[in-house]
């Protein structure tokens, strides 16, 4: 059984200006210590899936609607509210882009830490005390006793985005969401902070959802990927095959000039032209149709079904791409 | 480089602790506690410290300069300014500080609620806060007053309702910003439940904007009981306020400016002194304003 199993979540926000289906009928599955990438453009719906497993979406303005969403055998969307907040934090954690932004300013290091391990496993102050020098240990910053006492503007960013996933992985939680967790570093800082999860979260069979834009971090560090495109998963694949055979027109345009998972290119998001997708009105064809290099006649007269491509690969796409050439 | 260690201070202590910690090495801020504290024990003990009665009229003496037996000068009834002023601290700092008390306890917790829970609790709250906004303010002390009757705690309790508002919807503003800091949003994911998020994220973080609106409130209330009493509410002559003094010594500005200049000093080194604590306060309360020694050495770490 899947650690945690998805089924045509749909999450709205009412809008002045209509309805805006941020997340349109996404199912998938997680199982226990895999790592899933999530990629997609700005826009695509790629937090407000993470937030919607969270139970984090504002409701209102947001609604959130799913057949089911189960995680280690409880339906996510059943809890109440009391109940979500002992998931959150203990069995889910979540770490955001912004690590400038992700602490409270005026609470020092220690403080948030310790507030987080009291809450979930009832330690007493000394223990959890302890317990945060380990944590702080554990993501390598050096002389943790003394950093607890410090406050976050006296980190840099690599140094509190560690703090950061302390504090999320300090209650061992099975399933961690690291939404563009390096977007904001610079490069060896994000290259450090990758392998920081990829080993913790491996010692402990952590199961990872890894949003980013950066295809060549997810390459290095995911099982499988899933592409986002207007709030819909348009194509799911374990990630070398993604790359081998990309099968969606958007997925394609998204590799843009990445020739090959090995290969040295450029593994950015390449943007595509035109505009993005509306989400208030959505055609009922394929989204990507105005943008799509590749579109066959089909593809302006009905929407294409999930299509299964063998190895645990599928994508919603007309289109017969064939492997790339080498 | 040998950079000396802070004292043996616990290593990990609330923030609170650290925040009194920080606060004595504002100097403006203890000059500003200290002044405070004076002038409260000067309006407390005015009996023993007074020279003359402060309600006695000597009209042979009216209007009299400074001097060595009235250091302050007398008024135009042959009263001593000085004297007045003592016993008119017991008016006018209670009133500021009961005020400010009172618009806290009121506005903050509305205004934090308003911006917390947002939408229809937010829209009902804000309504009744510019309902009272709307009125001039003090045509709503006065009428306030008229309707429970004009005595000094009634004047406090109206200054305190018209007060209020204006910091509830300041706070409302504070907090709406706060409310979409990543941080928040993160705590969340920790799982914080609605009182630790308003406690130690939200109100922790509009603390600044609440003390130098209090600053404002308290200058305000000590002249609002002035004009209060000036229209006959409040305080009743010949009660001393300082409000009260400076509204009547204006009539006399050519003439004995003395009479003028002592409760209008009384009234500013007030206002400063809760300014300066304020400024303090805010920045004990955030770290980043914090410099010690113990900082430097983190950050060269
Ligand atoms: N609270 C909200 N109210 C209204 N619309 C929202 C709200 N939150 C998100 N949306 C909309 O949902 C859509 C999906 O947003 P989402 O943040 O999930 O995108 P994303 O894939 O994470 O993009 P990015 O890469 O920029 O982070 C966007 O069109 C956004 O405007
Ligand atoms: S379904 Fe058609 S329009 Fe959509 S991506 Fe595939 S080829 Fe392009
Ligand atoms: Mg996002």
């Amino acid at each position: 059984m899947p650690l945690l199993a998805v089924r045509n979540l749909r999450t709205r926000f009412a809008t002045d200006r209509g309805t805006v289906r941020a997340v349109d009928g996404v199912s998938f599955d997680l199982a226990e210590g895999e790592v899933l990438g999530l990629v997609g453009e700005s826009g695509s719906g790629k937090s407000v899936t993470a937030l919607s497993i969270m139970r984090l979406v504002p409701e209102p303005p947001g609604r959130v609607t799913a057949d089911s969403m189960s995680f280690d055998g409880t339906d996510l969307l059943r809890l109440t509210e009391a109940q979500a907040r002992e998931v959150r934090g203990a069995s889910m954690a979540m770490v955001f882009q912004d690590p400038m932004r992700s602490l409270n300013p005026v609470l020092s290091i220690g403080r948030q830490l310790v507030e987080v391990l009291q809450r979930h496993q009832k330690l007493g102050r000394q223990a959890a005390r302890r317990r945060a020098i380990e944590l702080l240990e554990m993501v390598g910053i050096p002389l943790a006793d003394k950093r607890l006492a410090a406050y976050p503007h006296q980190f840099s960013g690599g140094m509190r985005q560690r703090v950061m996933i302390a504090i999320a992985l300090s209650c061992n939680p099975r399933l961690l969401i690291a939404d563009e967790a390096t977007t904001a570093l610079d490069v060896t800082i994000q290259a450090q902070i990758v392998d920081l999860v990829k080993r913790l979260t491996r010692e402990r069979g952590t199961s990872v959802i890894w949003i980013s834009h950066d295809l060549g971090v997810v390459a290095n560090l995911c099982d499988r990927v899933n592409v986002m495109y207007a709030g819909r998963i348009v194509e799911s694949a374990p990630i070398r095959d993604l790359f081998q055979r990309p099968s969606h027109g958007y997925t394609l345009g998204l590799l843009g000039s990445t020739p090959r998972i090995d290969g040295p290119a450029l593994r950015r998001l390449s943007p595509i032209d035109g505009l993005p997708p509306n989400l208030i009105d959505p055609l009922p064809l394929c989204p990507f149709l105005p943008r799509c290099r590749v579109s066959v006649a089909a593809c302006r007269e009905r929407a294409p079904d999930r299509r299964d491509l063998g190895h645990e690969h599928w994508a919603t796409c007309f289109a017969e791409l064939g492997p790339r050439a080498p | 480089m040998a950079i000396a260690q802070p004292p043996a201070t616990p290593r990990f202590a609330g923030s609170i602790r650290l925040a009194a910690r920080q606060f004595p090495r504002h100097r403006a801020a203890m000059v500003g506690l200290v002044c405070l504290v004076l002038l409260c024990l000067a309006a407390a003990f005015a009996p023993l410290i007074a020279p003359f009665d402060p309600v006695q009229i000597k009209l042979s003496a009216k209007l009299r300069p400074p001097s060595l037996e009235h250091l302050l000068g007398t008024d135009h009834f042959g009263r001593d300014v000085f004297s007045r002023l003592l016993y008119g601290g017991r008016t006018s700092l209670s009133v500021g500080l009961l005020v400010v008390a009172f618009a806290f306890v009121l506005g903050v917790p509305l205004g934090l609620a308003s911006g917390y829970f947002g939408g229809r609790t937010d829209n009902l709250l804000m309504r009744l806060v510019d309902a009272f906004l709307t009125f001039p303010p003090l045509l709503l002390a006065v009428a306030l007053v008229g309707l429970l009757g004009p005595d000094i705690q009634n004047v406090m309790l109206a200054l305190g309702v018209v007060q209020a508002p204006v910091l509830a919807r300041m706070v409302r503003g504070s907090t709406l910003a706060v409310r979409e800091e990543v941080y928040v949003t993160a705590a969340r994911a920790l799982g914080a439940g609605p009182g630790r998020i308003v406690v130690s994220h939200l109100l922790r973080n509009v603390v600044s904007p609440i003390v130098v609106q209090l600053t404002v409130v308290f200058a305000a209330a000590v002249v609002a009981e002035a004009s209060l009493s000036f229209l006959g509410f409040g305080t009743q002559p010949p009660q001393p306020s300082w409000g009260r003094d400076m509204s009547e010594a204006r009539r006399f500005l050519g003439d004995a400016p003395w009479m003028f200049l002592g409760p209008t000093g009384a009234i500013m080194l007030c206002v400063l002194s809760i300014n300066f604590l304020g400024d303090g306060l805010r920045d004990a309360l955030d770290p980043r304003a914090w410099r010690t020694r113990r900082t430097v050495a983190a950050e060269e770490r």
